[in-house]
């Protein structure tokens, strides 16, 4: 076969596909949102920052992310350590730890409503521990607090595991020569773990920390399985807006501020996370 | 990949004290994953009353009541179906258009390489089921609204970028050389890669394949937009969440997550050999 046309040949199908279900329906997306009746216009974006649920969207999503995201980071390396470490069981646990990766953001929110709904294990638990007599309504429309906590830990339960598997990984490609020369020269555990762990984890830690910030700004079947619409959040107001309200120039200019947000946040972690060529191993 | 042991310098005491927090540490966080899905998987074996009921019990009583009303619930059967039918779709035409890139890029070196490999790492910087929003008028217009392979399509915009770097990793990870050498002895490339490479690459590619069935079956936005008629299992139940009753929510919740341990559980070599090199 011509060697020179080949390489092309293969990526054809993917590269074609791409374009024609990623390139295009963003162009879509972006065209959409900014004409209304065929017109250029800007107000499918008034619309979206003058309804009254937008800023409790959109802070709702900013906080939830900015909780939620470090936790997971020290979870995730908490965990990574840990099962570096182990000797014995070492497969069970990174298959344990790596489940939630496997499960859908509704189920998780699910999970969590066993956990949390009126007659949910919680509330069972409470009254066995005698701390209350009568069911707490922890997901009602008068509880945003509780509504919010329960998110917070339906969203780190389920989302830890990505950022994990991606630090194993990494941590798996460190030369396991680096820590023997420190532990010789006498570096506590906690300082190999700051001082060669951590800045030869930086590629890692990047891919992490983007890919789980993005996931963050789609979070959305989870607090509609937990707070229904009483947790307003940008994913969830995109889905109203296209389907309550029947309104697709709108749900629109949601779906650009959403993809705003990620790029910008990508080209910012990508900046400060930034890893030299030559100190990579 | 290669675990970080540890030289044994410190002094036993201390080392074994080391150890015992270490496995503490390690059953807690085991016990943080399991527990919550333990309860659910008690409250969808169990029977519905006992599910509203309060207070209840850790165990289950292994009623069938709440999973034999999700089984018998209009549209579940059609809708697990459909999950089942969108996720294979899925899995084919990702693994159909992945390899063939993801072999591509880790045999050759041409011009435009490295554009693919942006246009590849973009995607992950974009939440790509909102894509969906305008490909619903798309498809309105081409039939393919409402079918199982229209969904297809887009969560396959979202398995196939998985599907390349797993595949990259995969045909990287086996020596040119074998190719060469049968090359040497007669073989056209095609043959060369159907005898000596692909039965190599062959479980690397199931799991990426199983990866990919993973991505559809457990995807929300996408299927609740572009399907009416058509609900996968998880579009139907966001769409009958507000009304439908708990225990309907529960099983359906199980009926998800369990498919997903075992997915998990068939994947969970390659889940780190393949972020090892993604990440780079």
């Amino acid at each position: 076969m011509h060697g020179k046309a080949l390489p092309y040949l293969l990526l054809m199908p993917a590269t074609l596909f791409l374009c024609v279900f990623f390139l295009y329906p963003f162009a879509l997306v972006a065209f959409e949102a900014f004409t209304r009746d065929g017109g250029f216009t800007l107000d499918n974006f008034r619309t979206m920052t003058g309804n009254w649920r937008f800023p409790v969207a959109f802070w709702n999503t900013i906080l939830l992310a900015t909780i939620v995201v470090p936790i997971q980071l020290v979870m995730a390396l908490l965990m990574a350590t840990v099962v570096s470490r182990l000797e014995a069981g070492r497969g069970a646990a990174l298959y344990i730890f790596a489940i939630p990766l496997g499960i859908s953001d509704l189920a998780a929110g699910l999970i969590w409503l066993a956990i949390f709904d009126q007659s949910g294990f919680l509330n069972t638990l409470l009254s066995n521990l005698g701390l209350v007599d009568r069911p707490v309504m922890f997901l009602g429309y008068q509880s945003k607090l509780t509504i919010f906590v329960a998110v917070v830990l339906a969203e780190i339960w389920r989302a830890t595991a990505i950022m994990m598997v991606i630090l194993v990984a990494g941590m798996g490609l460190i030369p396991r020569e680096y820590h023997e020369a420190a532990e010789v020269f006498g570096a506590s555990p906690w300082k190999r773990f700051v001082k060669i762990t951590l800045p030869l984890l930086r590629p890692s830690l990047q891919t992490a920390i983007i890919l789980r910030v993005i996931l963050a700004f789609e979070v959305f079947a989870v607090v509609a399985a937990l707070g229904g619409t009483n947790l307003p959040v940008l994913m969830g107001e995109t889905y109203n807006w296209q389907f309550s309200l029947q309104d697709r120039n709108v749900a629109a200019a949601f779906a650009l501020l959403i993809l705003a947000i990620s790029v910008g946040l990508t080209l910012f972690f990508m900046r400060v996370l930034r890893v030299p060529k030559e100190a990579r191993i | 990949m290669s675990a970080v042991a540890e030289i044994p310098i410190a002094a036993p005491a201390a080392r074994k004290a080391g150890n015992w927090l270490l496995v503490a540490t390690v059953i807690l966080l085991s016990a943080w994953v399991l527990l919550p899905i333990y309860l659910l998987i008690v409250n969808a074996l169990s029977s519905p009353e006992e599910v509203t009921a309060f207070p209840k019990r850790f165990f289950p009583s292994f009623d069938f009541g709440s999973l034999s009303f999700f089984i018998n619930f209009a549209g579940v059967g059609r809708a697990l179906w459909n999950s089942v039918l969108v996720a294979t779709l899925t899995m084919i035409l990702s693994i159909g258009f992945g390899a063939p890139a993801g072999y591509a890029l880790s045999r050759f070196d041409f011009p435009g390489k490295g554009t693919f490999r942006f246009l590849v790492l973009m995607t992950r910087a974009f939440p790509l089921p909102l894509l969906a929003l305008p490909l619903a008028v798309m498809f309105i217009r081409t039939g393919l609204d409402d079918t199982a392979i229209g969904l297809a399509l887009v969560h396959t915009t979202l398995a196939l970028p998985f599907a390349v770097l797993i595949t990259f990793s995969l045909f990287s990870g086996i020596p040119v050389e074998l190719e060469e050498a049968a090359w040497t002895l007669g073989c056209t490339r095609l043959q060369a890669f159907r005898k000596v490479i692909l039965p190599l690459a062959l479980p690397g590619i199931a799991a990426s394949a199983v990866f990919a069935f993973t991505i559809s079956w457990n995807e929300v936005f996408a299927a609740a937009v572009l399907t009416i008629e058509n609900r996968t299992l998880t579009a139907f139940l966001l769409q009958s969440l507000g009304e439908s009753p708990l225990y309907l929510k529960f099983a359906g919740g199980a009926a998800l997550v369990i498919p997903a341990l075992i997915f998990i559980f068939a994947v969970r070599k390659y889940l780190f050999a393949m972020w090892g090199i993604a990440n780079r």
